[in-house]
């Protein structure tokens, strides 16, 4: 009989991760699917840099800083952090109107604040104030809300959302509204206002079409709409990446053989197009294996927000979860010409330093709110 | 807040709880969607996307197949590819282009011309390919890049083939020259031959040879990246080359003929009568064809082609002469055959002839005539009265029918490109042509080679060869063959009731050349071997009835043609020449003695050497 089955050890490895649970604050099991996704994130990258190892080890140490972040998070309980969250949101309502007015030019539109040392892109954060925001506001008011407390919660979102579309960035943006919304959704919003809602959109669409879209994302839609529009042009991106992920078949090029990618066919490919890549080298099989390890992720989230123990912590959970489901499932979307092309990175995984820091902090709320459910009930 | 005590927080919670729940089904929805995205493209549509994703990493990229080499029936070479040196820079390898071209001009001669076009292609290249600074660098230039090559990263001296014609201007109407094919001609081509940068030949046997010539492209498949930046070779297809091809010209004799034609515009054209393999083809003034390989501009190709003389023009194949007297030896032949003039029958010449119910006065070319003359004479003195009386009995048509026996009128089928038929009237032609009825008038012209008639220089010799075969036509052609049956000639066999004529009609060449009173009696002076030839003096432009042809008085371009037409030894031919000097004056005084040269550099100074040599091979 080997050791590790023993009872003493199994015991003493049950007492190990209930230290890292209770003590850390850790969800081991949310910590081992990041761990797996961010590991397959670095392997990819690296052979998305064609085999160079420094712009990897950078990104390491961005992963790094967020699981740093994330056991930060973890360890401040949810009552103690609801106070801070309307002081966050106005900090970085304020820096999205300074970004607006002095930001630094980068990617072809203002998105970017230079505080010396490192830059800071305020609408990265907003992914997650505006939930917190939200969680905050609506745990305060009856559920489901009212008329009059769905119209506040609108605006609320309307706001950050109106300033990080201003910069232009379609792509956070809608990351933004969709994390606001998915609380006010959580929050019970009813189906009539969800309906009127949508309807507004719907019927906003065309004005926005003409007044409120710059001229690359009017090309972007209708390139989605039509990729062989502008083969060489606007729907280059998409038919090359599409290009990637069918080639790659059942079983993939295999690790660092990816054409499409090694070519430079694939634009963006560390970034916004990494699932390319990765689709292109390892298959429909490591496709499969992505798409479950994302909706595992999801999936323990929500469960979270389900075992939460107060309207805060559910809707905040919910929430942040929700956010990561739009967000990495926007992006496949994206790259496989199921949705336009709206500039999101893939979250875990792409190479992008705000993103994934931003990221780690909400997965250590998320273990925050499972973690301190017991210890703050009793 | 203070309405916490109304809330029911058990009911609020399982109401958030219910919306969790639904939005794990719509995580489960979304997934199933792009699962099956993901399945469409990876499983479904794989075969289209891996082609697809093939197609764009590998180019292919043709390799130019050498061109056959052309030579001489002994093995002279005419036409091969020469490696030539370009200067190419790599703009992206280089810091400073400005200070590079600054450098470079002090090692090689660069014109404006040459940066002009750098920097045109420069904008429209990317930065990895290469840009060629400078065509064909000389020796000198060569050297010293190579000595200075590490001063200058992103500089290469690339070799190539090109195409070169050593004996430059010489025989460039029978090579022709190679340039790059044009759009046209890549649209009807064979793709695995040409490629839009190919060569193509434009004239000569360049242009009719090609199919031989040409060999197959070679592909590389290279495999590029996005931009197109080739990264490495994945497989290669080796070109074939294409045929070498040997022809029955001589370079010794076109360039005896050349030399002997001199500052002349004209044609020479020589050829064995036996077979009716060229010897030598002439035709001056002669064009540069290693100026054409380059390529030249528009503007400079225009003036070359307008220049005055015609450089580019194939006079032996293309120009269209009156022929003159040189016709006479065939359509006496005709009167005797038949029987429209007897074969002792005389007439006699007093200078002047006359049709009935014409008032114009047909003269002959010396004033007051020949006296008493039969056929020999008539045809070695040139008399145009025995032949104004010959057409008139004989008529057009039947003259037409007889004289395109011979070939008058009626192209050889060399192979060349652009030979012109001539013409050979007939009362159906002029109708046919110009819409006219026949004047007898007309016919009289025609008697003497003049009016509508017009021949090659090629074909005068090709009827001549036929001449020197007692009626066995050849086709004149320049490939030489391994099987010895030459090529099939265009014509048929001319068989004469009476095979006697065919030693009379050489009989008076013969005497036209070494009797008494022959026209080229000048040429026929002590030669060991006997000469048959005719002369001819074909007017530019016609004379009015009483007008005199004075030479002094007349521009040099409307002066007569000379022609001469020859084959030697008379009882055992082995050449046979046609020589068309432009406004040369006298066939006499200018053609004979150039006809008179060729076929003596032939047969007393080449021909058995030319024998031993083709056996030793």
């Amino acid at each position: 009989m080997s050791l590790a089955s023993s009872p003493i050890n199994r015991t003493a490895r049950t007492a190990s991760t209930r230290l890292i649970q209770r003590i850390l604050h850790l969800d081991m099991f949310l910590l081992t699917l990041l761990a797996l996704l961010t590991g397959i994130g670095v392997v990819v990258l690296y052979s998305a840099f064609g085999g160079q190892i420094e712009p990897v080890k950078d990104h390491l140490a961005r992963v790094a800083f967020g699981v740093v972040i994330m056991v930060v998070f973890a360890q401040i309980p949810p009552a103690r952090l609801a106070p801070w969250a309307p002081v966050l949101f106005g900090t970085i309502l304020a820096f999205l109107i300074a970004v607006l007015v002095m930001g630094q030019f980068g990617g072809g539109a203002r998105r970017w604040l230079d505080f010396g040392i490192i830059q800071f892109q305020p609408s990265e954060v907003m992914k997650l104030a505006l939930p917190l925001m939200m969680a905050w506001f609506l745990a305060r008011t009856p559920i489901p809300p009212t008329f009059r407390i769905t119209a506040i919660g609108l605006l609320l979102i309307a706001i950050p959302v109106g300033l990080i579309g201003l910069q232009p960035d379609l792509g956070t943006a809608l990351v933004v509204g969709a994390a606001g919304a998915s609380v006010l959704f959580l929050a019970g919003l009813r189906w009539r206002y969800l309906l009127l809602l949508f309807g507004l959109i719907a019927s906003a669409a065309p004005v926005m079409w003409i007044f409120g879209m710059q001229a690359y994302q009017r090309a972007r839609v209708l390139t989605f709409l039509d990729p062989n529009r502008d083969p060489l042009g606007a729907g280059y991106n998409i038919i090359q990446s599409q290009i990637a992920i069918g080639s790659g078949g059942l079983y993939g090029k295999g690790w660092l053989n990816g054409t499409q990618a090694h070519l430079d066919f694939i634009p963006e490919r560390h970034t916004d197009f990494v699932f390319s890549v990765f689709a292109e080298e390892f298959g429909f099989l490591g496709v499969i294996a992505v798409l479950t390890l994302y909706l595992a992720i999801i999936c323990r989230g929500l469960w979270i927000a389900h075992q939460a123990q107060d309207h805060f912590a559910r809707l905040l959970a919910g929430g942040i979860t929700m956010t990561f489901l739009v967000y990495s499932f926007v992006n496949i979307g994206m790259v496989s010409g199921v949705l336009p092309v709206v500039g999101l990175p893939l979250p875990l995984i792409s190479y992008g330093g705000s993103s994934i820091v931003t990221l780690m902090a909400g997965f250590g709320i998320l273990m925050s709110i499972h973690s301190h459910r017991r210890m703050w009930s009793t | 807040m203070k309405l916490d005590f109304l809330r029911n927080f058990a009911e609020e919670r399982r109401w958030i709880q219910g919306r969790i729940i639904l939005v794990v089904c719509l995580a489960f929805v979304i997934a199933a969607v792009l699962v099956g995205r993901m399945a469409t493209l990876q499983l479904f549509e794989y075969d289209r996307y891996a082609a697809r994703s093939q197609d764009n990493r590998i180019r292919l990229a043709p390799i130019d197949p050498p061109r056959g080499n052309i030579t001489d029936r002994r093995g002279k070479v005419l036409a091969e590819n020469r490696p030539a040196f370009n200067l190419i820079i790599v703009p992206e390898q280089v810091s400073d282009i400005n200070s590079l071209l600054r450098q470079l001009s002090a090692i090689v001669e660069l014109t404006p011309k040459d940066l002009a076009r750098f920097q045109q292609a420069r904008t429209s290249s990317r930065s990895f390919q290469e840009i060629a600074l400078k065509f064909d660098l000389t020796d000198i230039e060569v050297a010293r890049l190579a000595n200075d090559r590490h001063r200058f990263p992103g500089v290469e001296v690339q070799p190539r083939l090109t195409r070169h014609y050593p004996f430059g201007g010489s025989a460039s109407h029978v090579i022709g020259y190679v340039s790059r094919i044009n759009e046209q001609e890549l649209r009807d081509s064979d793709r695995t031959r040409y490629r839009n940068a190919s060569i193509v030949g434009k004239t000569g046997i360049e242009k009719a040879y090609e199919d031989r010539l040409q060999g197959y492209l070679g592909i590389a498949q290279i495999e590029t990246n996005a931009t197109g930046r080739p990264l490495q070779v994945l497989h290669q297809d080796h070109p074939q080359s294409g045929e070498d091809i040997q022809l029955t010209l001589d370079m010794e004799l076109q360039q005896a003929a050349e030399a002997a034609l001199g500052n002349w515009r004209g044609a020479v054209v020589a050829l064995e009568p036996q077979t009716g393999a060229i010897l030598a083809l002439v035709s001056q003034p002669v064009f540069n064809p290693n100026q054409m390989v380059a390529g030249l501009d528009q503007d400079t190709f225009q003036a070359l082609a307008n220049a005055p003389g015609q450089p580019l023009f194939n006079r032996a194949i293309s120009g269209r002469y009156p022929p003159g007297s040189v016709t006479k030896p065939f359509l006496g032949l005709a009167g005797l055959a038949t029987e429209n003039f007897g074969i002792h029958e005389t007439l006699n010449c007093t200078g002047v002839y006359n049709l009935p119910n014409v008032s114009r006065t047909w003269r002959d070319w010396r004033p007051g005539g020949h006296g008493r003359i039969g056929f020999t004479q008539s045809v070695a003195q040139s008399c145009d009265i025995y032949f104004y009386e010959l057409a008139h009995r004989m008529g057009i048509d039947l003259m037409h029918e007889w004289m395109t026996q011979f070939g008058f009128g009626q192209a050889t089928g060399i192979d060349l490109p652009s030979e012109r038929p001539g013409v050979m009237p007939s009362t159906e032609w002029k109708q046919n042509r110009l819409g006219e009825a026949w004047f007898p008038g007309e016919t009289l012209n025609v008697g003497i080679g003049q009016g509508f008639m017009l021949s090659t220089p090629l074909q005068l010799a090709s009827t001549t060869a036929m001449m020197a075969n007692r009626g066995r036509p050849i086709r004149p052609h320049l490939l030489l063959s391994d099987n010895s049956e030459p090529p099939a000639p265009e014509l048929e066999s001319l068989t004469l009731k009476d095979e006697r004529l065919w030693q009379l009609a050489i009989d008076s060449m013969v005497e036209t050349v070494h009797g008494r009173l022959g026209t080229a009696r000048a040429v026929g002076a002590d030669l060991p071997y006997k000469i048959a030839g005719k002369t001819g003096t074909a007017q530019v432009i016609g004379l009015g009835p009483d007008e005199e042809y004075d030479e002094e008085a007349i521009e040099e371009r409307f002066r007569d043609h000379a022609v001469f037409i020859a084959f030697a030894p008379a009882d055992n031919p082995q050449i046979a020449v046609a020589v068309l000097v432009e406004n040369g004056g006298s066939g006499s005084a200018t053609a004979a003695p150039i006809g008179a040269s060729v076929i003596n550099t032939w047969l007393t100074d080449l021909e058995g050497w030319d024998e031993l040599s083709l056996q030793s091979d």
